[in-house]
């Protein structure tokens, strides 16, 4: 209880003409981070469910957490298979986690750093959405994206995608993948061609600078580029091959999206359908696509390559962005997925179609619900017609 | 039997402190109150002075915009006082009992051989019209409307409610006399639940019965109508609680009003949980005593009705007459829960698997002892379907919600407000892992159309 006495002794200083007011929304976040607040019922229900957006977004972090490990060791393993050194798994676990934790700390900075100052001119409390994004930003990009960039993007994200339209609940994009977007067209060439997804110097001693020239094409990029698509190799489950950080295990996205579905976080419907429509419209196109190699590519490797299954589980069904009505949720998950593969499949300039195609569903989410909505909405002005 | 009528949708809390089935009776000296607030919708107009004596039965306050609805004194005795508030306010109408309990005298009448008027103005003379209440706008209802249907719910499925059968033991005459009353309005509706088995309410005459089956809200009569003949716009029904139904049918079958009535007082922290019988508008400290005392002095929440509707009380208040039992709960303002938002909990009840809580309800049949904290802070609409799950109406709570919180009047109509009280929206401010407060939204929008409407 020392900890409870000496956040009630400074907590004072951080209310209203308190020496440390400026600092209100940072003490408030860090205390209810360390306490549950002990604020009771004044009125409605007197009773709550003990979960909370708090709870939500830590379950997500923790889903997010294999794919992210397995991320950085991957990121090891590349550049010391691009070097031709054998090294142990620690070695390129350090290696990775040393390239991948700077970005997960200037995403958490800049993106916290923003919603604290918001916070506080708002009045209003730290909201919790940005644990759960500023996770998924490093693990949606190349190792190598330069920081500046990065934050930069990750600001105007937060900024333009999320706070101006009132924060956690209220935006309408995905915010980590807007963080994405912006570096995909703002800086398209830190984040797609084949220089970028291997970490090509040394880190604090660890590594090595000797990688020249090194290349290492997405095994998406190599779709969108050559006669044939790479042919299945049991390392695009695993996931030792080149790509974003955290996309490239299918095993360790699967075990983050059983946790998700297990504590029914992320939505089933979402999710499955996402799957289902990509893997019907990359059959299609296997049956009677144009004549190129993503076209020709087996329609359950789609699923593999890329960050098909890592946006399937953690962006589509990310509850705000994404449909909200049950019926709602089919149609926008299985839309995401035919629009992923079309996008890959038809444009060789965009190999990687999910980014796109749930900024898109995004957009389509409110119409979707609408439709489901009307149809209630039809039903119950026709019953005031009839009676 | 009629057709089972089965809800999908819902959520029993399985709480600790349920009622032993003993009917346990609270002494009726003491002071008695109206709170005005209680009723819906009513602006008050005291007709009674402090000191004045008045009988059981006998006219406390009308209503200023329809006088025809009396509101009466439970008990016999003195107005002691009556409090007011900000602007005059009327707070409570207090009555101090002289132990005699006598009763104003009305002639009993056979509901057979009585007009539609008749029985509305024998009802209305007797003070019972108080307690029938109407959708749209959950308010008082007007004697004046014709009502669609009345609907009567005779099952309680809220936490810790009494059981009705038990309430209804020995009083099965009454409750149909009032039934036929009720129906020679309008056409009546008694929504029984599949458990219950007793004649009076599976063979009740001049009703259509419909049976449910489900959880928690199925009780709810909102949810029934819904599922039974939903309102519509520019329609009116009327409802009204079984207990008070049974009142109903005394002043036909005895021509006066037995104002006392059996509720559930309930809880963890009451010492022996049972039934007791009390009159209505008791003062809470004098029913929660001797065997149903508190267990404690602090941190112990006293609940004016049911934990998702009722209202944080003291000893000091009044029983909510539409209130059918009292509950205790840990407040829960001395707990500190060290980094809740990931420890595993178990034994906080959950609806949710991000916690372990369901474990304790596989093991532990005594149920959740839950405390009354919000359990974190209000937050924008994040979660999709949470509301979906416990709310089986056909209507799409969240859509609503946010109708309501824009205050979008047109939306509103077409998500179907007409449909809905807050009672409904109970149990999905309790799974609500935003934890905006549902039901004071909805209160304040129906009482925003209302008075858009008028």
């Amino acid at each position: 209880m020392g900890l409870r006495n000496f956040l009630d002794k400074i907590k004072p200083s951080f209310e209203e003409n308190g020496k440390l007011h400026a600092f209100r929304s940072v003490y408030e976040g860090f205390e209810s981070f360390l306490y549950v607040p002990n604020t009771t019922a004044k009125n409605g229900v007197n009773i709550h469910d003990g979960l909370d957006s708090k709870r939500i977004m830590i379950m997500v972090v923790i889903a997010l957490c294999p794919a992210l490990l397995f991320g950085m060791y991957n990121v090891g393993y590349q550049h010391f298979l691009a070097a031709g050194l054998e090294m142990k798994f620690w070695q390129m676990f350090w290696f990775g986690f040393l390239a991948v934790l700077p970005r997960l700390l200037v995403s958490y900075i800049v993106g916290l750093g923003i919603e604290f100052t918001v916070a506080q001119w708002k009045h209003e409390e730290i909201q919790e959405g940005y644990l759960v994004t500023g996770f998924i930003v490093p693990l949606i990009i190349p190792a190598t994206c330069p920081l500046w960039i990065l934050a930069i993007a990750v600001a105007f994200a937060v900024i333009f995608a999320k706070e101006i339209f009132g924060g956690t609940g209220m935006n309408f994009l995905n915010v980590a993948l807007i963080t994405r977007a912006f570096i995909f067209f703002a800086y398209p060439s830190v984040i797609s061609g084949d220089q970028v997804w291997v970490v090509d110097h040394a880190i604090c001693g660890l590594g090595t600078d000797a990688i020249d020239g090194c290349t290492a094409a997405t095994a998406l990029g190599l779709a969108s580029t050559q006669a044939a698509a790479p042919a299945f190799d049991i390392n695009m489950v695993w996931g030792l091959i080149p790509g974003s950080v955290g996309e490239t295990s299918i095993i360790a996205i699967a075990l983050g999206a059983l946790l998700l579905l297990y504590t029914g976080i992320a939505s089933w419907k979402t999710m499955l359908s996402v799957f289902v429509g990509g893997g019907l419209v990359a059959l299609l196109y296997n049956k009677c696509g144009p004549d190129n190699a993503m076209a020709a590519m087996p329609w359950w490797q789609h699923y593999v390559v890329g960050g098909f299954a890592f946006g399937a589980v953690f962006m589509a069904t990310d509850p705000v962005t994404s449909a909200r009505t049950e019926t709602g949720k089919y149609i926008y998950g299985f839309l995401i997925g035919a629009m992923a593969i079309t996008i890959r499949v038809m444009n060789p300039g965009y190999p990687e179609g999910m980014m796109l195609a749930i900024l898109l569903m995004n957009c389509f989410a409110p119409l979707i619900d609408y439709c489901v909505v009307q149809r209630n909405v039809k039903k119950r002005a026709n019953r005031v017609l009839n009676s | 039997m009629s057709e089972i009528i089965r809800l999908r949708k819902g959520l029993d809390i399985n709480l600790k402190g349920a009622p032993a089935s003993d009917i346990v009776s609270v002494q009726n000296d003491g002071l008695f109150a109206l709170v005005p607030d209680n009723f819906t919708g009513v602006v008050p107009k005291v007709v009674v002075k402090e000191n004045d004596h008045v009988l059981a039965g006998q006219v406390l306050f009308l209503d200023k915009n329809v006088p025809e609805i009396k509101f009466v004194s439970p008990v016999s005795g003195q107005v002691v006082a009556i409090n007011r508030g900000a602007r005059r306010k009327v707070l409570s109408v207090v009555v101090k009992s002289d132990g005699k309990q006598e009763s104003v005298k009305f002639a009993a009448k056979s509901v057979q051989s009585l007009t539609v008027q008749d029985i509305l103005s024998s009802i209305l003379e007797a003070g019972l019209f108080a307690f029938v209440r109407q959708r749209p706008y959950d308010i008082i209802a007007n004697p004046n409307d014709a009502p669609r249907e009345i609907f009567v719910s005779a099952f309680d499925s809220n936490p810790l409610a009494p059981d009705f059968e038990t309430v209804l033991k020995g009083h099965e005459l009454e409750f149909q006399i009032g039934l036929s009353a009720l129906s020679k309005i309008a056409r009546t509706n008694l929504g029984i639940s599949w458990k219950q088995t007793s004649q009076a309410l599976t063979a009740a005459k001049n009703v259509d019965i419909y049976t449910f089956r489900g959880a928690h809200p199925a009780g709810n009569v909102g949810v029934q109508i819904n599922h039974i003949n939903p309102v519509n716009k520019g329609e009116v029904v009327w409802t009204i609680a079984p207990q008070h139904v049974i009142m109903i049918g005394s002043l036909f079958n005895n021509g006066s009003v037995d104002f006392s009535q059996i509720i559930s007082v309930a809880g963890s922290c009451i010492s022996k949980p049972s039934y007791a019988k009390v009159i209505m508008g008791a003062q809470l400290g004098s029913i929660v005593k001797d065997s149903l005392a508190l267990t404690g002095k602090e941190h112990i929440r006293l609940i004016n009705g049911n934990v998702l509707t009722g209202s944080k009380a003291n000893t000091e208040d009044f029983l909510n007459v539409f209130a059918n039992c009292v509950t205790a709960i840990p407040e829960g303002d001395d707990v500190n829960e060290f980094m809740g938002w990931i420890m595993p909990r178990f034994k906080m009840f959950s609806t949710s698997r991000a916690s372990m809580g369901w474990l304790k309800g596989l093991f532990c049949k005594k149920g959740y002892d839950i405390d009354a904290r919000v359990k974190g802070s209000e937050r924008h609409m994040i979660m999709s379907g949470e509301y979906d799950r416990v709310f089986p109406m056909d209507i799409y709570p969240e859509y609503l919600v946010k109708a309501m919180i824009t205050g979008n009047i047109d939306k509103m109509e077409a998500y179907g407000i007409y449909e809905v009280a807050p009672e409904d929206f109970a149990l999905c401010e309790f799974v609500d892992s935003s934890k905006l407060e549902l039901q004071r939204i909805v209160r304040e929008s129906l009482d925003k159309l209302r008075a858009e409407m008028a």
